[in-house]
């Protein structure tokens, strides 16, 4: 069973000295990078699309939103 | 005060994170299955489209197979399943400090005075939030105490709360089947029957001296399950019960046929028995040996060590000595156990044998002693007996790492 949709990124992030992970760029599969202009809003999640759960960053990426999640020690987009 | 007890249960737990992770399969009968390979292969779990075919937790994969022929099994992956155990459970402990596991995917929650909202407030929040943060769904039943919380759980499934309140329980527990109680399994379910005792309501009302008769001191206990008069108590979330035996069993890749294939797996499972004997800090004072035969027939001996002991020697020659004098081999065996009992804390002064002078014994401790360690750094693997390299089918398995889940029970967990 593939799963077509959980698409597995590389994401670069900031840790601030009290421990908050922040979420600053993203690496597509084909090596694009996108900055993340704005974090809105962070929850514990599902992924029913993708099939997941974990900490959901709700991101603003130019003027798109989308989710990025960190489960576990990796991140994954749902695949549009 | 009146106590406000959630009973939270993960619908088909393995086969429904199987579900979650699988977007392709959600819509067909899946279930998660033991390896058929080295003869696990039994239902552990099913989605809702595979229970509309009657397929059952616990029966073998091809009897299910028969009644769905499209069945889809998945080998199970224990390691998610308990990040997910961990993370409903993290949920629930932010409603209270009693949260009580049952197993993997059941807890109870005392929500008494934690909240100015009702029990199915509480419960509907809960669902909706598991649901949200973990994509699986769980059926909540409420209740005035932990039985009928249960019940609750199991009423109506999945993505549900019961109430079972002091109101409504004559109405909708007491016609439920003897049965569904806890602890009314069918060997009890058909005492029951012979004195015409079908259903809950019928456990409350007959005379609890008839019950004790026919029963013993389980009748006893279900009349007062039946009558909701259950007041043990939820534990706390950091309780942990106190360990009173320890033990491991496995059923073998093949069948067992005589005393030498007893003997190559009794020395992995009382090696992985001593080494968390030893973890925990105890000493065996007896063994308590389960065997079943390819009939599944199942029975169990035991037997006081000469002197407590936390050496896998120790446990095996007892092991072996009860295996001899009990069992003649009639039938071969498909599942063997081993457990230790009489626990006692490992800084038990020792009494001496006259058969073993203390030195020798000290340095058979030392030499287990430093197999835990290599085995630590380097794997289970890394060192094993001769014996046990002779029948790799009767050998591959890792009795400690590989029982990690237990499903606990009901007076285990409150005592």
């Amino acid at each position: 069973m593939v799963n077509n949709i959980k698409t597995y990124v590389a994401v670069e992030a900031s840790f601030s000295p009290d421990g908050r992970l922040t979420p600053r760029s993203v690496i597509w599969e084909d090596g694009h990078r996108y900055e993340i202009d704005k974090v809105l809003d962070v929850r514990r999640a599902a992924s029913l699309k993708a099939g997941g759960a974990g900490i959901r960053y709700t991101v603003r990426i130019g003027r798109r939103e989308t989710f990025l999640f960190l489960e576990e020690n990796r991140w994954f987009v749902e695949r549009r | 005060m009146e106590r406000t007890i959630l009973h939270v249960d993960i619908n088909g737990c393995y086969a429904s994170i199987e579900c979650l992770y699988n977007p392709d399969i959600r819509d067909k009968p899946v279930a998660v299955g033991g390896d058929v390979e080295s003869r696990h292969g039994i239902i552990l779990a099913k989605n809702e489209h595979a229970k509309k075919y009657g397929v059952k937790t616990g029966e073998a994969i091809w009897q299910a197979k028969q009644k769905c022929p499209q069945l889809i099994t998945l080998p199970p992956r224990f390691d998610l399943y308990l990040r997910f155990s961990r993370m409903a459970k993290a949920i629930l402990r932010q409603y209270s400090d009693r949260v009580e596991s049952f197993g993997m995917d059941e807890a109870w929650v005392d929500v008494t005075g934690c909240s100015e909202r009702s029990g199915y407030q509480v419960a509907d929040e809960i669902r909706r939030r598991v649901f949200s943060e973990l994509g699986v769904t769980v059926s909540v039943g409420v209740s005035f105490n932990k039985i009928f919380a249960k019940l609750g759980s199991d009423y109506k499934k999945p993505d549900a709360v019961t109430v079972f309140s002091r109101e409504n329980y004559r109405e909708r527990v007491w016609p439920l089947p003897a049965s569904a109680l806890l602890y009314v399994g069918p060997a009890t379910a058909r005492k029951l029957a012979l004195m015409g005792i079908e259903t809950i309501g019928d456990i409350a009302a007959a005379p609890v001296e008839l019950l004790e008769q026919r029963l013993g001191k389980w009748g006893c206990m279900i009349s007062s399950f039946a009558n909701g008069w259950d007041s043990t108590p939820v534990a706390l979330a950091d309780d942990k019960p106190t360990i009173k035996s320890l033990g491991n069993s496995t059923t073998t890749p093949r069948d067992l046929t005589c005393d030498m294939d007893a003997d190559i797996v009794y020395h992995m499972l009382c090696e992985s028995v001593a080494a968390r004997l030893r973890e925990q800090g105890f000493m065996a004072g007896g063994v308590q040996i389960s065997l079943r035969d390819n009939t599944l027939y199942t029975f169990e001996r035991q037997s006081p060590l000469a002197s407590p002991s936390a050496i896998a020697g120790d446990l095996h020659s007892a092991a072996m000595a009860l295996l001899r004098e009990n069992y003649n081999w009639s039938k071969p065996l498909r599942s063997i156990g081993i457990r230790a009992i009489d626990l006692v804390p490992a800084s038990s002064p020792l009494q001496t044998t006259m058969f073993e002078s203390p030195e020798r014994r000290a340095k058979r401790e030392k030499l287990e002693l430093a197999i835990d360690e290599i085995r630590r750094r380097f794997g289970r693997f890394a060192i094993s007996r001769v014996i046990t390299t002779c029948d790799s089918s009767l050998t591959n398995l890792n009795p400690k790492e590989d029982n990690v889940i237990h499903h606990v029970g009901f007076f285990k967990a409150v005592q």
